[in-house]
């Protein structure tokens, strides 16, 4: 078998398993570690590796969401970290969870890793929650919403002619369509466009608001072919973030996206999937332009994050699914994308390819 | 957008082994109460511009930011790096954060590490920070949960408990703590940047320090501090350039059990043991207490000197108190412990874990001034958070390692 | 017996909330100080665009910036979305739009909230001007909104290169601090095990959990066996009776807490219980309690939890049946 094309890294590491919970409204009778073991042993059971059998462990999940500070580290329970294991966790979303372990792989330390992450929204009120996200002192105490700033943006783009309304529209009419084959989707088949929620972006636009788990598990050189029939290698992976002020970026245009697709050897071929975590439809145009992807590419074949937005887990799932297509056949190459902070802020982009026959 | 320091994305197809890693800056703040003076970006831009000029270099040299902090309650910003970017010159650049409780400040230096080790990147700025000042620790440590019994007891009662089992397992004397706490803070005075410099310190005013919750005496706790570190880790090649002696990372760790379980061992965690050896073992030491010449450990209440002896390898289980009370960890003793003062004189609690690391670190640059411990070569820095289940440990030697 | 899931999972109302004390440093102590003069500063990047609101550092060269200018306080929308359902804590209560707004003399957009009757009336390039708030105290507030204006038809343009003018950032009795108010508003529930547990313990029951693997019950149980990695299932009743393995006697009266000090906060494996749960010990002179002792609990009535535990009378425990505990 050949390996993949476009490695640059010292080790070839794959996604060799991928599982996810079904992403629900709200999941009140799962304490966080409840919703995250089952996805867990799903993941780990895929590979027939035990947790014991794992080199690095890292996990992405934020206080802020669950309103507790260490709230991660009850969530561990579901690992069965005993013996003790070597492990690490970020406060960002699953993808760079994801990034630290390949690091890890990369380093030699580790030949197989487990990463998971999760969020459980339903508990308070994400917009309002994520407002906490903002610079301090001029933009947090006026507690402009998530949906606001995407609002704002979407308006640029449709002031700068990069998009209409029937357009932004679309892209959330084929989402919830595509999820329709998706079993894990909160929101699947047609969804009513509605009212603005802050216009111009409506209803229909935004991401559904909920608690869900996703998880992965990495392997290098061998042990990959062995764990997978056909492992999704990451052949690039980087990410790269902008200036936080919204007045200082264009925000019809995605550069830290761009940088890190460069970065990530996305340019040197085309793919035929894109992941892209969009929570807005406006934001997929963005990234769309950023990317300079074609009608041929799948976008959002999962039906992305209008289908299903767990935060903190969103963005790994894009890397899961773009991996999934890849392991059964339907991808060759394919493009996974994580978003984080206001208006896309840091964006991460991986590049995943399957073993050619 | 800048794409300054892009080029630092080596990839090296066919490169077998590890990068060696060089830590060739350091920087950190005057640990105060409160820094009133400065926001949250001028606090850690504080750090790293130290770090920085330390190393010579500017902010295009560095080619991503890995940054560290414990819960994002105690400022009251999620995911407060968002908003650093610009500060610490991250934009157009990765930027990584960590979150590993009170391991912080170890944890990210390792991530920061491992991305140079790795051939990702060449140079990187890793920092650690907490702004205490912005709330209140122990409101951010015990936000009421529904349901749950209340926490009985503050900080110290959560430790204490684990303190008096140490005894009995061991047959520690009372005293013990007080040497501890008094050692560290005269430490602290020879330290410019450490929180508490208590001028007057003395043994019997350690020992007549009121008891919060017996066996942990006033003095024998942390301050809470406002403060940053920060640190530039490079490669080989970023290492020859480096102005002032480098710091070589010789082994690294973390490990992780769960919070509470039945047969956890919170006197000495098997989390903590096994993180040690692995470091012992990538640094190929066999006899840490003769082979290490200093020891940044955390210890956030006295007692912990002499568990942590214990579970880090210094001494047989039972006997780390005889080495305290024998003098052995005093600056000038066979094996100083916190020369620097420690988290008993400075506690910024995102950062102190990576004090803990940069202090390793001066030390086996031989630039760690008045609390210098001359001549020393082989460092340990040691950090632990949670439940004492996470821990992350650094070994930093003066030589570019062999292996 | 198995763990079903109890017919109600339990629920309450979780609030964080902190007034937080931000310290400003330089910069935004100016423009924050300038606002509550109705004076809008902003910032000379090292490549002489002019950023509103002021940071500290350039976003593009990283490098620390200090030059002050001060910009007008008219402007024009570049863009804005409208915000039909005001949500709280914003800073109007009626619709309004929210609006990036380059005020004249500057090179970046501010945001803010802009008043207009509605959507129709709001466009990208409108000219805009700061509403002063009545009461102004350094806060991104004393701009209460911005609002439309428009220019004398024949107002001349601002001279090409004349730039806004410097300023030395300096005011009479400066803000150097803010307290940001911050609540949020959760609905906690602690999910299957932990609300089973507590059910148990309004019938004065305590009932951990049993892990299948390792068959260590678990109280209080979270759901998960953590060295096992697996659900516990199997529901176990523990106590009442049990041994204090180790303890802190608390002489600082916490500040949320009604208890007299000196009290004992103790480790307590009860019976049957696979780890320790912690409680305060009673009944007993607290110079007296030890490691070893026997303890049971007190409840008082309409109390969640065990008021404290009170020694048994039994023999005190021999140190080697409940060292693993500790």
């Amino acid at each position: 078998m050949t390996g993949p094309r476009t490695s640059r890294y010292a080790r070839d590491v794959a996604v060799v398993a991928f599982a996810q919970s079904d992403h629900l409204r709200r999941t009140d009778e799962l304490s966080e570690v409840e919703m995250v073991m089952p996805v867990l042993h799903e993941v780990l059971a895929a590979t027939g590796l035990k947790a014991g059998e794992i080199g690095f462990t890292c996990s992405g999940s934020s206080d802020y969401l669950a309103g507790r500070a260490f709230s991660f580290t009850m969530t561990l329970d579901g690992v069965g970290a005993w013996p003790p294991i070597s492990e690490s966790h970020v406060e960002m979303d699953g993808a760079w969870a994801l990034y630290e372990a390949w690091v890890k792989i990369q380093t030699g330390e580790a030949d197989t890793a487990l990463v998971y992450s999760y969020g459980k929204s339903s508990p308070g009120s994400v917009r309002d929650v994520l407002t906490r996200q903002l610079d301090p002192y001029y933009l947090a105490p006026l507690w402009p919403d998530s949906v606001a700033l995407a609002a704002l943006q979407a308006q640029a783009l449709i002031d700068a002619g990069e998009t209409d309304e029937p357009a932004l529209a679309a892209i959330a009419a084929r989402s919830r369509a595509d999820a329709g084959t998706n079993p894990h989707a909160q929101l699947r088949g047609a969804v009513p466009q509605g009212d603005y929620q802050v216009r111009p972006l409506r209803t229909g636009d935004c991401p559904p608001v909920g608690d869900g788990v996703a998880a992965v598990v990495l392997a290098a050189g061998d042990l990959a072919r062995q764990l997978c029939e056909r492992p999704a290698w990451i052949t690039g992976i980087d990410h790269r973030i902008e200036a936080h002020g919204l007045g200082l970026r264009d925000l019809t245009d995605s550069p830290s996206t761009r940088t890190a697709a460069q970065h990530a050897g996305f340019f040197d071929a085309p793919v035929d999937t894109a992941e892209l975590h969009a929570p807005f439809s406006s934001q997929e145009v963005v990234l769309r332009k950023a990317l300079g992807l074609g009608d041929t590419v799948a976008v959002n074949p999962s039906g992305g994050a209008l289908a299903a937005n767990p935060m903190m887990a969103a963005g790994l799932i894009r890397i899961g699914e773009a991996a999934a297509r890849i392991h059964r056949g339907a991808s060759d190459r394919a493009v996974a994308h994580a978003t984080s902070g206001p208006c896309l802020q840091q964006n991460l982009v991986a590049v995943l390819e399957g073993d050619r026959a | 957008m800048s794409t300054s320091g892009t080029s630092g994305t080596t990839g090296a197809p066919g490169a077998t082994g590890k990068e060696p890693v060089a830590v060739v800056g350091i920087g950190q703040t005057k640990h105060v109460a409160a820094r009133h003076d400065v926001s949250i970006a001028g606090l850690v831009r504080e750090a790293a511009t130290r770090a920085l000029a330390d190393a010579e270099l500017t902010w295009a040299d560095i080619d991503a930011v890995v940054i560290g902090k414990a819960p994002d309650f105690f400022e009251g910003v999620m995911m407060p790096e968002l908003y650093l970017a610009d500060a610490l010159g991250a934009v157009g650049k990765p930027m990584l954060r960590v979150h590993t409780a009170g391991s912080v400040g170890g944890s990210t230096a390792l991530v920061a590490a491992n991305l140079v080790a790795a051939r990702v990147h060449r140079t990187v700025l890793t920092l650690a920070f907490e702004k205490q000042s912005e709330s209140n620790a122990m409101w951010g440590l015990s936000l009421p949960v529904p349901f749950q019994q209340p926490l009985l007891a503050g900080a110290g009662g959560f430790f204490a408990p684990h303190v008096r089992a140490y005894m009995r397992r061991t047959g520690a004397p009372d005293g013990v703590g007080s040497l501890v706490a008094y050692k560290d803070r005269r430490n602290a005075l020879k330290n410019p940047y450490a929180h508490l410099h208590e001028h007057d310190i003395t043994l019997e005013k350690v020992q007549a320090s009121p008891m919060l919750w017996d066996p942990i005496r006033y003095s024998e706790t942390c301050p809470s501090s406002d403060g940053a570190c920060a640190m530039v880790l490079t490669d080989r090649a970023g290492a020859a350039r480096s102005p002032k002696p480098p710091a070589w990372v010789h082994g690294g760790a973390m490990r992780s059990e769960p919070t509470l379980f039945a047969g956890k061992d919170f006197v000495s965690p098997q989390a903590g043991k096994d993180c040690a050896a692995d470091v012992y073992r990538q640094a190929g030491i066999t006899d840490p207490r003769r082979e290490i010449d200093a020891v940044e450990m955390y210890v956030p209440f006295s007692w912990y000197e002499p568990m942590w002896l214990e579970n880090l390898g210094f001494a047989e289980e039972g006997e780390g108190w005889k080495l305290t009370e024998a003098g052995v960890t005093e600056i000038d003793g066979d094996l100083p412990v916190n020369p620097s003062g420690g988290v008993l004189s400075t506690n910024p609690i995102g950062a102190s874990g990576m004090i803990r690391f940069a202090e390793a670190a001066l030390q086996v640059r031989g630039q760690a001034g008045e609390h210098q411990v001359p001549g020393a070569r082989r460092a340990l820095g040691h950090a632990y958070g949670g439940g004492a289940q996470f821990f992350a440990m650094w070994l930093v030697g003066a030589e570019e390692p062999t292996t | 017996m198995t763990a079903a899931s109890p017919p109600e999972v339990l629920r309450a109302p979780l609030v964080v909330e902190f007034p937080f004390t931000r310290s400003l440093g330089p910069v935004q102590s100016a423009f924050l100080t300038g606002l509550r003069e109705s004076v809008v500063l902003g910032v000379k990047t090292s490549d002489g665009r002019v950023v509103v609101p002021p940071v500290e550092y350039d976003p593009v060269t990283s490098e620390e910036i200090r030059d002050l200018v001060e910009v007008a306080a008219t402007g024009t929308v570049t863009t804005w979305a409208w915000n039909d359902r005001p949500r709280p804590n914003q800073p109007l209560g009626t619709p309004f739009a929210w609006a990036l707004v380059k005020l004249d003399g500057a090179d970046t957009a501010l945001l803010h909230a802009l008043d207009a009757p509605g959507p129709d009336a709001v466009r990208t390039g409108m000219r805009v001007r700061v509403r002063w708030a009545a009461e102004r105290t350094g806060a991104i507030t004393d701009i209460a909104c911005f609002e439309p204006y428009e220019d004398a038809p024949d107002a001349p343009a601002p001279a090409p290169g004349a730039g806004p003018a410097p300023h030395d950032g300096v005011f009479e009795d400066a803000v150097t601090g803010i307290v940001a108010e911050a609540r949020l508003d959760y609905v906690y529930s602690p999910g299957r095990a932990q609300t089973a547990y507590i059910n148990a313990l309004s019938e004065q029951r305590t009932v951990g959990e049993r892990c299948p693997s390792c068959h260590k019950v678990y109280v209080p149980p979270r759901g998960a066996c953590p060295t096992c990695g697996v659900a516990t299932t199997d529901q176990v009743e523990v106590g009442p009776a049990g041994t204090v393995t180790t303890f802190c006697i608390v002489n600082i009266k916490a500040k949320n807490l009604d208890i007299e000090v000196p009290y004992v906060y103790a480790h307590i494996a009860l019976d049957g219980a696979g780890l320790a749960l912690h409680g305060r010990i009673g009944g007993i002179p607290y110079d007296q309690v030890r490691m070893g002792l026997r303890v049971e609990p007190v409840w008082t009535e309409g109390g969640r939890y065990p008021d404290h535990y009170r020694p048994t009378g039994e023999p005190d425990a021999d140190y080697d049946a409940y060292k693993e505990l500790i």
